[in-house]
């Protein structure tokens, strides 16, 4: 069984100027980690986390194939994503391209990578947008962004508000 | 290319690298015009200009201190900024959550097909 008490956070941080990149420890093999987030039916059960319900995932995995997740939250508007698949290493690697459709033209080349050590897995994604122009659509349709104030700044920041 | 707005809101604002080093510059504590000028490299004219845009969406404060005026952050502006990467954190750490339960039954149904092998 898990240990319920140990939650892990995503860890984010902002390595430049239009990168975001979250990282975070699982509790199980690399092999079965690729196969959750590579598998529709299991994708539809987190990628909503538990705000969101996954009303369809599709997956074609290789090469040049597609995805799409589409999101909706508590009934609410649906949200939709999509993307290409550009490099495929079983268990170990995924680079894709990440499109949110309410912000069409802001296209980020997302890598997912997942090592493993005592049956442990740590994956870390990292969300590389392709312009500057780019990461600014995205910033305006209030999804993402590649701002670079650094998180210890937003730290003290925080905790001046708390 | 159509140039958006840039100093609508802070998020806008921030945008621009140079701007964004300003306001690391400002973390810890205020300073004047001169030190950002020292810190950063650039011309005088150009930091009164990023700061000016920063003052506009309400990122940095100014007081005058004798003849000097003096910056400093104002973290209520800033807030939108920390909430935007705390929500985006959290929608990461919500589907890794449901992922561990995932994966949680998928080891389990790993171990029972190799004892029923």
């Amino acid at each position: 069984m898990s240990n319920t008490t140990d939650t892990h956070k995503a860890t984010l941080t902002l390595p430049t100027d239009d990168q975001i990149l979250i990282t975070r420890e699982f509790d199980a093999p690399r092999h079965l980690v690729y196969r959750a987030w590579t598998t529709p039916e299991l994708v539809k059960r987190w990628f909503g986390g538990s705000h969101g319900e996954v009303t369809s995932a599709e997956i074609d995995l290789r090469v040049g194939g597609a995805w799409r997740y589409v999101v909706s939250a508590g009934g609410g508007p649906e949200s939709a994503f999509h993307g290409e698949y550009r490099e495929i290493v079983a268990n170990e690697r995924i680079v894709s391209t990440e499109v949110f459709e309410g912000a069409p033209e802001a296209e980020s080349i997302n890598t997912m990578t997942l090592t493993e050590q005592d049956g442990r897995t740590t994956m870390s994604v990292l969300v590389q947008h392709s312009s500057q122009a780019n990461r600014d659509a995205v910033i305006a349709a209030g999804m993402e962004i590649g701002m670079n104030v650094a998180l210890d700044s937003l730290e003290q920041v925080a905790q001046a508000l708390a | 290319m159509a140039r958006a707005a840039t100093t609508t809101d802070v998020f806008n604002a921030i945008a621009e690298p140079r701007r964004r080093e300003l306001l690391d510059q400002l973390a810890d504590g205020e300073r004047s015009v001169n030190e950002l000028v020292e810190r950063l490299g650039l011309t005088q004219p150009l930091v009164s200009k990023h700061l000016r845009v920063l003052r506009e969406v309400g990122a940095v404060r100014v007081r005058d201190d004798g003849r000097r005026r003096m910056y400093s952050v104002d973290a209520g502006a800033l807030k939108p900024i920390h909430d935007w990467v705390s929500n985006y954190e959290r929608i990461w750490s919500e589907r890794f959550d449901a992922l561990d339960t995932v994966l949680d039954e998928l080891k389990e149904q790993e171990q029972d097909d190799v004892q029923h092998d």
